[in-house]
């Protein structure tokens, strides 16, 4: 009796001691698991912070020499080294901008198409085509807009917005000057080509997590599709949207090889969206392999810097725009 | 058993190694872009016949003239020569190796290559985009008998920094006083006027795409393309088009001889037949080499393409340099290039 006793006491022993080792095995891997994925994590911080370190460690003798005037001063002359990132800035901004004017209303009316109203048959190749048009490298647009898009638009488009917009008080400006081909507007429709994928396909993605019934309630009590879209599709997926949209956004400032192909690479803000420009990114493109002297290089590190920040206050706005939303949708 | 195996198998390797190492020196450089295609051609013509190689990076001059400066590379190639203090500075050499330049070319409904001449002062006033039409006045007087449309004059311009830019920009200031003071010469300036495009092929496209373009090119890419090139007045006030007799006969006119680290830019150089846009690439190399095995081999290098690689530079539409030029350099080589003990490393 006794004996049982002490083998089933020595059995439970034994039972817990490997209940307890598993356990163990089990904490060991969790917490393995854990340090993993937190050094990941971490990883992307340390370079992001690496990152953001050489580039202002790169542009202090451009700081020092300029200041805040590199900021608005338009003058960018590597003989003098005197250098101002106005230009740049202007031509990223403009170039963005113009490619997301096109881009989302055409991305979001792709998305809608595909998602409510296009036969199923059609719905796959239009996607799968979205998607293949996000995989063309961007030196591909470059040389498609320098040697096929832009002689179109110099030979058929150009001419014939100029002379629209000839007598128009504020447009005349913005469509003045000689037909280059070439210019910002160029280089921002190619972008807006560029970022279409983005945007649509994104938008597609989370226009399918509209749950069915919500869409059925609406047309049950009588919406028309557009309404549908309207009050029910977009209110509930907005922050995807959003999210897609500043996706695009990103990948617009940041484009170097297509926009430096097309854009005219000229160091002055001209009013004419027809004129040429240059981009941040096209001017690092452009210069940094030859920049010769300390003053040169760094002048272009600040450029990097610049776009960097830019970005961030891009992204910044956009998550606080979200936040607002999300504040507003839950009251 | 297993250790005998393994220690011969190590010992073999390292043989092998070292045999490997004896045999084929790898010379490093990096640099400029535009003698790539030739220095590629030299490099493997030469490794056929010698075994040793050349691995040339065309990172761009200032990227060369970095590194060289860094010494990580034998060599350095640049399209711009240091100044000679800068040469001190950095215990540098500098010597020529082939020469190139620029070309100016148009595109003009009905008017043929070589049809139109211009002149320093117009082509800089064009430039400044002071003369805007084609049938301005003073392109009339260069050109009485061309038929002259009113068309507006498109520029296009390297929009990369670029060696051929700093010739084209130097000539400029050297005929233009109002180029010097408002642009100056350099690898990259600030353009007045005009549509910068990335590369000779950049250029070479927009102006063929554009009516009423003038643009510039290197001259072996104005070549090889058949681009519509304008001839132009030199020094001398002779019209001559661009061809490897001018690009030569600048060369040998300028005064080698007695310029210290062979600083010699090729522009607007007298002579009846010089080209005026002309200009020498250079190799830059330390005077006291780190490896001097490696920059002895670089010396053999140059020294070999200097005899044997003239027609292959030719074939490439390069000039090649004058001998008088080749025995100036390797005068120098003897004179300033030793190695630890301070023998030079090529006679």
């Amino acid at each position: 009796m006794v004996d049982v006793a002490i083998e089933a006491d020595a059995t439970l022993t034994s039972l817990a001691l490997r209940r307890a080792q598993v356990l163990h095995g089990l904490k060991f891997h969790d917490n393995m698991f854990r340090r993993l994925t937190m050094g990941a994590a971490l990883t992307v911080l340390l370079i992001l912070g690496g990152v953001i370190a050489s580039l202002i460690m790169g542009s202090i003798p451009a700081i020092r020499a300029f200041g805040f005037d590199f900021l608005v001063t338009q003058t960018w002359n590597p003989v003098t080294e005197k250098f101002g990132a106005m230009a740049p800035i202007y031509g990223t901004l403009v170039t963005a901008a113009i490619a997301m004017a096109i881009a989302v209303p055409i991305g979001l009316g792709v998305a809608i198409f595909l998602t409510e109203l296009c036969p199923y048959v059609l719905r796959r190749p239009i996607g799968i085509a979205i998607e293949l048009l996000a995989g063309i490298p961007s030196i591909i647009y470059g040389i498609w807009g320098l040697f096929v898009f832009a002689p179109f638009l110099q030979a058929h488009v150009q001419p014939g917005l100029i002379e629209a917009f000839a007598n128009v008080p504020v447009l005349s400006a913005l469509f003045a000057g000689p037909p280059y081909g070439i210019g910002m507007l160029t280089a921002g429709f190619i972008l807006a080509i560029m970022v279409l994928p983005f945007v649509a396909s994104i938008s597609r993605d989370v226009f399918d997590t509209v749950p069915p019934v919500l869409k059925e309630a609406a047309y049950g009590v009588g919406s028309t599709t557009w309404e549908v879209v309207r009050f029910i599709v977009i209110p509930y997926t907005r922050t995807g949207v959003i999210g897609g949209v500043m996706l695009g956004l990103g990948r617009a400032l940041g484009e170097t090889m297509a926009v430096t192909f097309v854009i005219g690479n000229a160091h002055r803000i001209s009013v004419s969206l027809l004129a040429p420009g240059t981009t941040i990114s096209a001017s690092i493109a452009n210069e940094f392999t030859e920049a010769v002297g300390d003053l040169y290089t760094s002048a272009l590190i600040e450029l990097g810097l610049i776009l960097f920040v830019m970005t961030f206050i891009i992204l910044a706005i956009a998550r606080y725009m979200l936040m607002r939303l999300e504040r507003q949708a839950g009251a | 058993m297993t250790f005998t195996y393994l220690r011969t198998a190590v010992v073999a390797a390292a043989m092998s190694l070292a045999a490997g190492g004896a045999s084929a020196v790898d010379i490093s450089g990096a640099g400029a872009t535009f003698p790539y295609p030739i220095y590629a051609k030299w490099a493997d013509t030469y490794k056929k016949e010698t075994g040793n190689g050349l691995n040339y990076q065309s990172i761009g001059s200032g990227g060369g003239i970095k590194q060289i400066k860094a010494k990580t590379v034998t060599f350095g190639a640049s399209d711009m020569p240091l100044k000679p203090e800068e040469l001190q500075e950095a215990g540098l050499v500098q010597f020529p190796t082939v020469t190139g330049g620029a070309v100016p070319v148009v595109n003009l409904e009905g008017i043929k290559p070589g049809e139109l001449v211009l002149d320093g002062p117009t082509l800089a006033k064009i430039f400044l985009g002071e003369i805007k039409t084609w049938d301005d006045p003073a392109i009339k007087k260069l050109n009485p008998k061309a038929k002259l449309p009113s068309q507006a004059i498109v520029v296009v311009h390297r929009a990369d920094g670029s060696g051929t830019t700093f010739l084209w920009t130097d000539y400029l200031s050297k005929v233009s006083p109002d180029w010097k003071s408002k642009v100056g010469a350099n690898s990259a300036v600030e353009w007045p006027a005009g549509i910068g495009a990335k590369g000779n092929e950049g250029v070479a496209n927009n102006v063929t795409q554009t009516g009423g373009a003038i643009g510039y090119v290197e001259y072996a890419y104005a070549k090889q393309n058949k681009m519509s090139y304008v001839d132009m007045i030199n020094k001398d006030g002779k019209s001559v088009a661009p061809d490897s007799e001018s690009f030569k006969a600048a060369a040998a006119n300028a005064d080698w001889a007695h310029s210290p680290g062979f600083y010699q830019i090729l522009t607007d150089q007298p002579g009846a037949k010089s080209w005026p846009i002309a200009g020498a690439t250079f190799i830059l190399m330390h005077k006291a080499p780190q490896d001097p095995a490696a920059a002895s081999e670089a010396l053999k290098f140059f020294s070999w393409a200097y005899e044997k690689g003239d027609k292959a530079a030719a074939e490439l539409d390069y000039v090649p340099l004058p001998d008088a030029v080749v025995a100036l350099i390797k005068k120098t080589w003897a004179a300033e290039i030793k190695g630890a003990d301070g023998k030079p490393l090529q006679n």
